[in-house]
């Protein structure tokens, strides 16, 4: 039956393919081309600008402001993953325990993920307040602190704040996919292994945590891309000050070239991150790789 | 399939569980305490935006003569400011208008790709998979700078649709990931009858296949909106007039003139803004949840 319509199926699929395809050609294959291109030249807001080679990144790369920037998205990026990971599983494995009003808790635990990430970083900036903050003023409340904290003006307590807003919102995302996650564990493989004399422990060392690598890979490297690639977080919460120590590479690429008007430059800054992007789906084809290897079949 | 019979299998069998083993004071420790102190921190920034929200203004900044952590005058104050003596309702509007339209173009892009992929299998099918999966990487912060230019080449630049048309970049990959898991779990048999009865493939998509996908399309439907609700960097770089913006980034200029924070008025601005996500989410929350698993395990 198949075989009669084998002669128009060519066809027929780049029909059907057509309209996801005219949107992903024209917004996101050509601009990438595009951005790459433009960061060879010296384009600026209203001026297509020439070809000068590599001469943006041997601008960029020599700026020390680049330099920190570079280094704190790393930061950031390896800090806040590490611990949404750990806070995320912790959660997940909470989570699968038999609970009353299960289904509510595991309802409100996604909130955070649910409201704006911009709307959410509000309610952080009033909470980082220099001096109404309400930690502040527990802490002073509770006489564990005489003065206020300088949550977003000091450039260590600044990174530190970010990086626990970022926290803040991936956790549930990460949590709740683990959970899905753990549910396909079946439970007699526990029962087993209680009745061997396994401890908690290697329960979770032996049979949860093989059985999660492969969702951990796909979860660990969005999470990843993410982070790494943020922007609205701290444009709304330091717009990477103080004094740069919290710009990252997003927010720096934007405040260049579409505040600063040098497009090129900021296309340079933004193509810079690829390479690390790269890196990052890499780990997640391994972590693929992996799982169809541990099924001993096909994955389709 | 497997999945799906493991995991109920999985669910029916917890009902009980090795949880008898632990005693109560041992799952007070090392169960309830720390879900607690999680939960608690994870509401916590709604609580403290709700609370200001609808504090008096007096008592907004004023933290010795009043515990901040309540308020025993609440005052619609802030929330009636905002929705009659800004532009806030137009915001609002603006950000759904935007959302709803993006969806929908997005869903069908997607509905269309996703059934060529997995049942046309024209030549080249699994690769055209695998490249819409690498689409869904690519993050906007690398793209916004040449989208810019893009968007005022072709003239789109500060009207709704400069984010009507770009958004789709984002949900398609997603969607169209999400309905390929979808339309492989119905089976192929059901195609062929219809096959034999003389549909043609339009007949099978809108009466078989889309009928069945329809937890898989609310998914999507409600995955793609809170995506578009929550988007700032295109929306940011290409919208100029106050009148065209969407709520996340109008709220961040407008109250922010100086140093005198309107403290009031952006909470109720964030809370105001957050709500119908918050509601729409209560409603579907098992759709959305499968829209985020179902997205990272395919």
């Amino acid at each position: 039956m198949f075989k009669q319509l084998a002669h128009d199926r060519n066809f027929l699929g780049a029909m059907f393919m057509l309209p996801a395809a005219a949107f992903l050609l024209l917004f996101l294959v050509y601009p990438l081309g595009l951005g790459i291109w433009l960061s060879f030249t010296d384009a600026k807001i209203g001026t297509p600008g020439e070809f000068v080679g590599l001469e943006n990144y041997e601008w960029i790369i020599g700026d020390s402001k680049f330099q920190t920037a570079v280094f704190f998205t790393i930061f950031y990026t390896v800090v806040a993953s590490v611990i949404k990971f750990a806070v995320g599983l912790y959660l997940a494995l909470l989570l699968n325990q038999h609970l009353p009003f299960k289904a509510i808790i595991r309802a409100v635990v996604l909130i955070p993920f649910i409201v704006p990430t911009v709307l959410s970083a509000i309610a952080f900036w009033w909470i980082f307040d220099p001096q109404f903050s309400i930690v502040s003023w527990s802490l002073r409340q509770l006489g564990l602190l005489s003065g206020n904290i300088n949550f977003l003006g000091d450039t260590w307590n600044a990174r530190y704040s970010v990086i626990f807003a970022n926290v803040w919102r991936g956790v549930p995302f990460i949590a709740i996919t683990l959970l899905a996650g753990l549910q396909t564990v079946p439970p007699s493989l526990y029962e087993a292994a209680t009745l061997d004399g396994a401890t908690r422990w290697q329960m979770f060392v032996k049979i949860t945590y093989p059985l999660l690598t492969p969702i951990i890979a796909v979860v660990m490297t969005f999470s990843v891309l993410f982070t790494f690639t943020d922007f609205q977080l701290i444009k709304v919460l330091t717009n990477g000050g103080p004094a740069g120590a919290t710009e990252l590479m997003a927010t720096m690429s934007y405040n260049t070239a579409i505040l600063g008007g040098r497009i090129g430059e900021g296309a340079a800054i933004s193509t810079a991150m690829v390479p690390f992007l790269l890196a990052a789906i890499l780990v997640s084809w391994f972590g693929l790789q992996r799982r169809k290897w541990q099924q001993g079949e096909d994955n389709d | 399939m497997i999945d799906a019979a493991v995991k109920t299998a999985a669910a029916s069998d917890q009902t009980e569980g090795m949880s008898y083993l632990s005693t109560l004071p041992q799952r007070l420790v090392s169960v309830y305490m720390p879900l607690a102190v999680i939960v608690v921190v994870l509401l916590f920034p709604f609580y403290w935006m709700v609370m200001t929200a609808v504090k008096p203004k007096d008592q907004l900044l004023d933290l010795d003569k009043h515990n901040p952590y309540y308020t025993l005058a609440p005052t619609f104050e802030h929330i009636h400011d905002l929705l009659f003596k800004t532009e806030y309702p137009l915001w609002l509007w603006n950000t759904m208008f935007i959302a709803v339209a993006a969806t929908i173009l997005s869903l069908v892009a997607s509905v269309f790709a996703a059934y060529a992929i997995t049942r046309i299998r024209y030549r080249g099918a699994q690769w055209v998979g695998g490249a819409i999966f690498l689409a869904y990487l690519v993050p906007p912060s690398i793209l916004f700078i040449p989208l810019s230019t893009v968007v005022f080449q072709y003239g789109l630049f500060d009207t709704p649709f400069a984010l009507i048309l770009t958004y789709p970049t984002i949900l398609i990959p997603f969607s169209t990931w999400l309905l390929m898991g979808y339309f492989k779990t119905i089976p192929y048999e059901l195609e062929e009858c219809a096959l034999i009865d003389g549909a043609n493939r339009w007949q099978i998509l809108t009466k078989i296949i889309l009928p069945l996908a329809i937890p898989g399309l609310i998914s999507a439907s409600i995955f793609c909106l809170t995506l578009c609700w929550n988007e700032f960097i295109y929306a940011l770089t290409f919208i100029n007039s106050t009148e065209k913006k969407t709520v996340p980034v109008a709220i961040l200029s407008a109250f922010t003139d100086g140093d005198q924070y309107r403290w009031g008025s952006l909470m109720a601005g964030a809370l105001v803004g957050s709500l119908p996500l918050v509601v729409l989410y209560a409603f579907f929350v098992e759709h959305y949840v499968s829209a985020m698993t179902g997205a990272v395990k395919e």
